[in-house]
């Protein structure tokens, strides 16, 4: 299972994810209209301060983010030549404490509360067919999915590379998205005779793995 | 909805997860400027799996991202993706299958284009063209540069993302066919 979660006891990972999830609402809603780049900056300080307290996974976590810096450096360079220095420097210092804000509230909380803290603001949706049962098979399903698609690729890749001195080619591509959609039909019929979606009888069939 | 839409809807959203960890691709007729597979994975959704379809695909690819996943290109994930000056591109991964999957749907029905460009048209207007009408205006709200200025920089993906929508569109009517809603092939 892949996961954003990093295991912890602190204080942040002990809170219910919805208190969480309500303080960083709160927070973006302080944050960002801040144009003061010195005060954004003490802000950003007080967020890395809170990276440090995980030790060297949390900072290894900021790093994460480092895909993000030429974005950064192309929006810091168009604001200081169209505005000016503070300019540039607040809306680069903006973006990465809410970047980095809103992470915190997924490194310490586990996948499961998540879901279970937007079931709440979700149960909306519930008019438009959107049935809590069905998504959490079906976020389950999607974590499962992508490990077994990557090993079939790779599968794939290396049973090319040991018959064919050249690169594996497109014809790959092709196999590997028409067999990756069969397994989906054979995942459903598995489903289907476990009795998962069946009409629901008095004690709950216990149909999902 | 059956079992076998939803592990359908499933599986692809799993796919454009998986296409976010193919690396990028540097090619020089795009100016070095990297392409990432995953936006492929969205315009096939939408082909592949219809409006409504591919639509669900798109929106349970991003909420699983959004919990915590880490299966944007780069494996970035979790809510920090809101933070995110691209986040509009993100979103709009959404409605972009969806008007994928209606064009094709309504293009296809009417059958005046061959399959494989209805295609095309299906992923060059829903995948490319719906998905910038999100992402650039929040890319210059976020970023605080005009409008031009953020259409003039995302246009240096444009090479990529047509490369991609002919590689969707080929999938889509080539091996994918059979397992394909939206682009029927006709009779």
């Amino acid at each position: 299972m892949i996961a954003g979660y990093l295991s912890g006891r602190s204080l942040l990972h002990r809170l219910p994810a919805g208190v969480k999830l309500a303080g960083l609402a709160v927070l973006s809603v302080v944050i960002v209209p801040i144009t003061d780049p010195v005060l954004l900056a003490m802000v950003l300080a007080a967020v890395l301060l809170v990276y440090t307290a995980f030790g060297r996974p949390g900072l290894a976590r900021i790093l994460q983010w480092r895909s993000l810096l030429p974005l950064l450096a192309i929006i810091f360079l168009l604001q200081l030549w169209a505005a000016a220095l503070d300019v540039a420097a607040a809306s680069v210092l903006r973006i990465a404490v809410m970047v980095l804000l809103a992470d915190l509230v997924t490194l310490s909380t586990r996948l499961q509360d998540m879901m279970d803290a937007l079931a709440v603001p979700m149960r909306p949706l519930a008019r438009f067919g959107v049935d809590p049962e069905k998504l959490s098979l079906a976020v389950a399903l999607v974590l499962r999915f992508v490990p077994v698609l990557l090993d079939t690729w790779r599968a794939r890749e290396e049973a090319w590379r040991a018959r064919s001195p050249h690169r594996p080619g497109l014809v790959l591509v092709g196999t590997f998205f028409s067999g990756a959609l069969a397994t989906a039909d054979q995942v459903a019929e598995a489903l289907d005779a476990r009795g998962f979606g069946a009409p629901r009888r008095p004690p709950p069939s216990r149909s999902q793995e | 909805m059956d079992t076998r839409t939803l592990v359908r809807i499933a599986l692809v959203a799993a796919l454009i997860g998986a296409l976010g960890f193919v690396p990028p691709l540097y090619l020089p007729i795009a100016a070095g400027v990297p392409i990432t597979a995953q936006s492929l994975g969205v315009m096939l959704a939408g082909l592949l799996l219809g409006a409504r379809g591919g639509a669900a695909a798109t929106a349970l690819f991003c909420f699983v991202v959004l919990l915590g996943a880490p299966l944007l290109s780069g494996g970035r994930g979790g809510l920090g993706i809101l933070g995110t000056p691209t986040a509009g591109f993100f979103l709009g991964f959404i409605a972009g299958a969806y008007v994928t999957g209606l064009i094709a749907e309504r293009l296809g029905a009417r059958g005046s284009l061959p399959a494989f460009l209805t295609a095309v048209v299906a992923a060059v207007v829903g995948g490319i063209g719906v998905v910038y009408l999100f992402g650039v205006p929040v890319l210059a709200l976020a970023a605080g540069i005009g409008l031009p200025k953020a259409l003039l920089g995302s246009a240096v993906f444009l090479p990529g993302d047509v490369i991609k929508a002919v590689g969707a569109a080929l999938l889509a009517t080539t091996v994918l066919r059979s397992w394909s809603v939206a682009v029927q092939p006709r009779p």
